[in-house]
């Protein structure tokens, strides 16, 4: 057990704290390599001075903490309308695996003011050219918080509705409705405050990644000043090497800003939690109210994905698309055909495949060692530790530890760097299937004379094949989806479809920009096909090991 | 005559150096060189390959094109490596390369060199002191870094919407007044909208004379009062109140293809035309200079001291200024980048390969793009970025 924790703290907690050190040392001014060894504070007093910072700050806040709320709020209501019918959850799924970077384009090809949005109404409204309304990049920010909702909406609905499954939901709902209270109320009141601690760490998780994403900041955030994160990535591109210290001392910020924001949720938590219990102990019952039909942000949301993938296909197909035309003016298959997408496609694929093998290997040795050893080493802080830090707070410290260590910047170290994201979801979406296996059928395969070894590939991982895939369904949509993990590691060596698409979508051309950006959706909808497929052709005849196990 | 003179020339230079080139050659053999080069141009990035496969079909030295959204990326990375102690086997083999980066790179001792000279093809190069290609960005070169193309300040308009484009950097001022939201340029932070104000600076500078030198305090002060009160009359009427700035070039040429705006600019006399070739501009867009002429530069290639694959990238850099390689590119239909070559140092031969291009409505003619200024020296755009970044803050 002990090993085993050593072996993950190496793996995956050692970097990511030597990352956040390095970063804090440069912060300090240390930079050995310049000549520079004494330790200050003027990197955060340049910091403070950079022009636009408290615009920006609060950009970031006003993002980061303003997408997460708005998400919990919208998807407490549609996990319960979900809920209430039973079904409807496979969409979410699959919405999921469509990385971020990918439907931030689409949505920028929907609502610029040139957009196919602008297009469809230009007849109406008489534009001969684009409106001059301010919409993609709007300062406020308004178009980053809709492009992140779009994602974490469905995330956080899914994980209500995992938490849901471990609950006597329909008991308690009949029982709350038995007392007079409007369903509503019921899920509101009496059902929702039981799940949330299952919540709190997907809402974190939601947290750092809204403070601190930057490929959606890129493509649908303001650039005039930009958020925090962007800021930071375009000063660590600077020639001159003051600026890392500049860069390192806002990452330093953006990690303080991460820990108050998760302060001031816990306060906000406690006083909503005693003001709410005040408020339940009434009892008051209220009717049932009109209100907002979730089906109505639930079918703009629809909306608004399915127009950004339509307009990313048009673009891809087009030759020619002026303003204000609806449809291209000619078509063409070119930007399909040159293949510039393949070699980035086949490098996303190789690296996912990658991270994904050694992540699952991880995952199934440290469950199966749980198991053997009767005790559990519990997924503690260290694993998800990549995912509630900011990504830029220390993936540039991590690329600078990894050239230390001698690993030059390439495939092996965003391999790695993959893997800190990759690691911790396909843990999670593994750990509960395995470990709800019914014990009776591993006591029956050793009673028959199975060793450990051979009830592992006899018994177990038969059984658990279809988590087993859908844990690496999603680890792979998570390796597909990394940005920063793979532009910093991989010095720009390592061109995969989520940098390739971000890049061209600040060029000329929308119609090789769709193409990388369609292409980089794809994947991972591929990979969840498989997953799903695989296991139910491999046991067509097995009814029994066809539904095993949970999702994810 | 001159043909003898330039083979005598040419025996006289072989020898010894020949001999190294050869060890050059043989080293570079089965490398595969990283260039680092600004990947927002599809037809920069088709131009790579086509050298990638030319020179590995000639000399076994394939090229891979790392591509970058900012040039700066490349010479951090290398600033990163060289901080981490790695003296060999760097990431970055070859680097396109100008101006601030160039001067922060070689004042900073990363770059290999000096190579330029014992590139066999540079004998086709003007490399007198006060050549184009012997200073970049009023910073000698020194042999630290060698040419590829040349850039040159224009910018386009769509002529189906705008009947006259401002004759001067002043009249912007008075056009946008009259057209308010119908054009912007690419943030100063990029190296384009830097481009913009420093062609702005050197046609309302006091004494231009003295952008050559490096800037002191003072004279920042006096050549820039005229820049900033034109900029400040100007800012209201840009595309979104001057409030929001595209990227880069890239990005305000889909918005003039979008008809968000109705003018672009480039550092590439020729990128509108490619661009309407590509069916990515309409075909009414065409190029304009201020009549005063434009400031121009060359693009350079150089080489960290660093670099796994030196050889091999010193292969690629000497292919780059082959008379087969300039021409290629001059193609419209291909880059269209003006040749760096000097003309008078082709064969006729050579000289017919240019002759023989292709033209296009929307490419000027040489003639038509007027002087082209000398560019500030580095510390001025160094300067006038940080200056408008203060300025504009919200």
């Amino acid at each position: 057990m002990i090993s085993l924790r050593v072996l993950a703290l190496l793996l995956i907690g050692a970097p990511v704290l030597a990352g956040a050190g390095m970063t804090l040392l440069t912060a300090l001014g240390w930079q050995p390599a310049f000549g520079r060894t004494e330790l200050s504070l003027a990197g955060f007093e340049q910091a403070l001075a950079v022009p636009g910072l408290w615009t920006s700050l609060r950009l970031t806040l006003l993002t980061g903490i303003g997408a997460s709320i708005l998400s919990l709020a919208l998807s407490i209501p549609i996990a319960r309308w979900v809920v209430s019918r039973g079904r409807g959850a496979g969409w979410l799924a699959p919405w999921l695996a469509v990385p971020h970077a990918a439907l931030a384009i689409g949505l920028a090809f929907l609502l610029a003011p040139s957009g196919w949005i602008a297009r469809m109404l230009a007849p109406l409204a008489g534009w001969e050219v684009p409106p001059a309304f301010v919409t993609v990049g709007d300062p406020a920010g308004v178009a980053l918080i809709l492009g992140l909702m779009l994602k974490e909406v469905p995330f956080l609905v899914l994980v209500t509705l995992a938490a849901a499954a471990q609950q006597p939901v329909a008991a308690q709902m009949a029982a709350g409705r038995s007392l007079g209270y409007p369903p509503a109320r019921v899920w509101v009141r009496g059902i929702w405050p039981v799940l949330y601690p299952s919540l709190r760490l997907p809402i974190f998780i939601v947290l750092a990644f809204s403070l601190s994403v930057v490929d959606v900041a890129l493509v649908l955030g303001p650039g005039h000043p930009p958020t925090l994160a962007v800021l930071i990535l375009r000063r660590f591109a600077d020639p001159d090497p003051a600026q890392a210290v500049v860069a390192s001392a806002l990452a330093v910020g953006l990690l303080v800003v991460m820990g108050a924001a998760v302060l001031l949720w816990f306060l906000a938590e406690r006083v909503i939690a005693r003001f709410g219990s005040e408020v339940i102990a009434q009892g008051a019952r209220g009717r049932p109210r009109g209100g907002l039909d979730v089906r109505v942000p639930m079918g703009l949301g629809a909306m608004l994905g399915l127009g950004a993938f339509g307009a990313l296909a048009l673009w891809s197909l087009a030759r020619r698309w002026p303003f204000p035309s609806i449809l291209p003016e000619s078509w063409s298959l070119a930007r399909w055909a040159e293949g510039a997408w393949l070699a980035p496609a086949a490098e996303t694929l190789g690296l996912g495949a990658a991270a994904v093998a050694l992540s699952l290997l991880l995952a199934v040795v440290w469950l199966e060692t749980e198991d053997r050893s009767g005790t559990r080493a519990g997924l503690g802080a260290v694993i998800v530790l990549p995912l509630l830090l900011p990504q830029i707070g220390f993936l540039q410290g991590l690329t600078s530890g990894f050239i230390w260590l001698g690993l030059p910047p390439g495939r092996v170290a965003v391999l790695w760097a993959l893997s800190l994201f990759v690691f911790p979801y396909v843990m999670i979406a593994l750990a509960g299937p395995w470990r709800a296996l019914d014990p009776a059928q591993i006591r029956s395969a050793a009673s028959l004379g199975a060793g450990s070894g051979r009830r592992l590939w006899a018994v177990k991982l038969p059984i658990l094949l279809r988590p087993l895939m859908v844990a690496a369904a999603v680890g792979f949509a998570v390796a597909a989806a990394q940005y920063l993990a793979v532009l910093l590691p991989g010095a720009g060596r390592v061109r995969v479809l989520a940098t390739e698409a971000v890049a061209l979508s600040s060029g000329a051309d929308r119609r090789i920009a769709a193409v990388q950006a369609l292409a980089l959706a794809a994947l991972p909808l591929v990979a969840y096909a498989l997953a799903l497929g695989l296991p139910a052709w491999l046991y067509r005849d097995r009814a029994g090991l066809r539904g095993g196990g949970h999702g994810a | 005559m001159r043909k003898a003179i330039a083979v005598l020339a040419m025996m006289a230079a072989a020898g010894p150096a020949a001999a190294d080139w050869a060890e050059v050659l043989e080293e570079a053999r089965g490398q595969t060189v990283y260039w680092y080069a600004w990947g927002g141009d599809a037809r920069t990035n088709g131009f790579i390959e086509w050298v990638s496969d030319q020179t590995e079909a000639a000399y076994g030295v394939r090229v891979e094109q790392v591509k970058l959204t900012d040039t700066a990326e490349a010479v951090a990375r290398v600033q990163a490596e060289i901080a981490a102690g790695q003296e060999s086997g760097g990431a970055v083999d070859l680097i396109w390369i100008n101006g601030p980066n160039f001067l922060a790179m070689k004042e900073a001792g990363l770059l290999h060199g000096p190579f330029t000279a014992d590139l066999p093809n540079a004998r086709y190069l003007d490399l007198s002191p006060e050549a184009p290609a012997s200073i970049d960005f009023t910073v000698p070169v020194e042999g630290y870094e060698s040419p590829w193309r040349l850039a040159k300040f224009v910018f386009a308009y769509d002529s189906a919407r705008v009947a006259e484009p401002p004759a001067t950097m002043a009249a912007f001022v008075d056009w946008a007044a009259a057209n308010a939201g119908r054009m912007t340029h690419p943030t100063v932070s990029n190296f384009m909208g830097a481009s913009f104000l420093k062609q702005a600076l050197v046609e309302l500078a006091p004494d231009p004379a003295v952008l050559g030198q490096p800037v002191t305090d003072a004279a920042y002060a006096a050549q820039t009062a005229p820049l900033w009160a034109w900029y400040d009359a100007l800012r209201p009427n840009l595309w979104r109140e001057g409030q929001a700035f595209p990227e880069n070039e890239s990005m305000q040429a889909q918005l003039l293809a979008d008809g968000e705006v109705d003018i672009a600019m480039f550092f590439d006399p020729a990128a509108p035309a490619a661009l309407i070739e590509q069916d990515i501009l309409p075909e009414s867009v065409r190029v304009f200079v201020p009549e005063a002429g434009s400031i121009g530069n060359i693009s350079f290639v150089a080489i960290p001291r660093n670099a796994a694959n030196r050889a091999g990238a010193m292969v690629v850099a000497d292919f780059l200024i082959s008379p087969e390689a300039q021409a290629h590119m001059q193609d419209v239909t291909v880059l269209g980048s003006y040749s760096v070559l000097d003309p008078a140092r082709l064969s006729p031969d050579e000289a017919a390969l240019f002759a023989a291009l292709p033209s296009a409505p929307a490419l000027p003619k040489l003639e038509d793009l007027g002087p082209t200024l000398p560019e500030p020296h580095a510390s001025w755009m160094t300067r006038l970025t940080e200056d408008w970044a203060a300025r504009t803050a919200p």
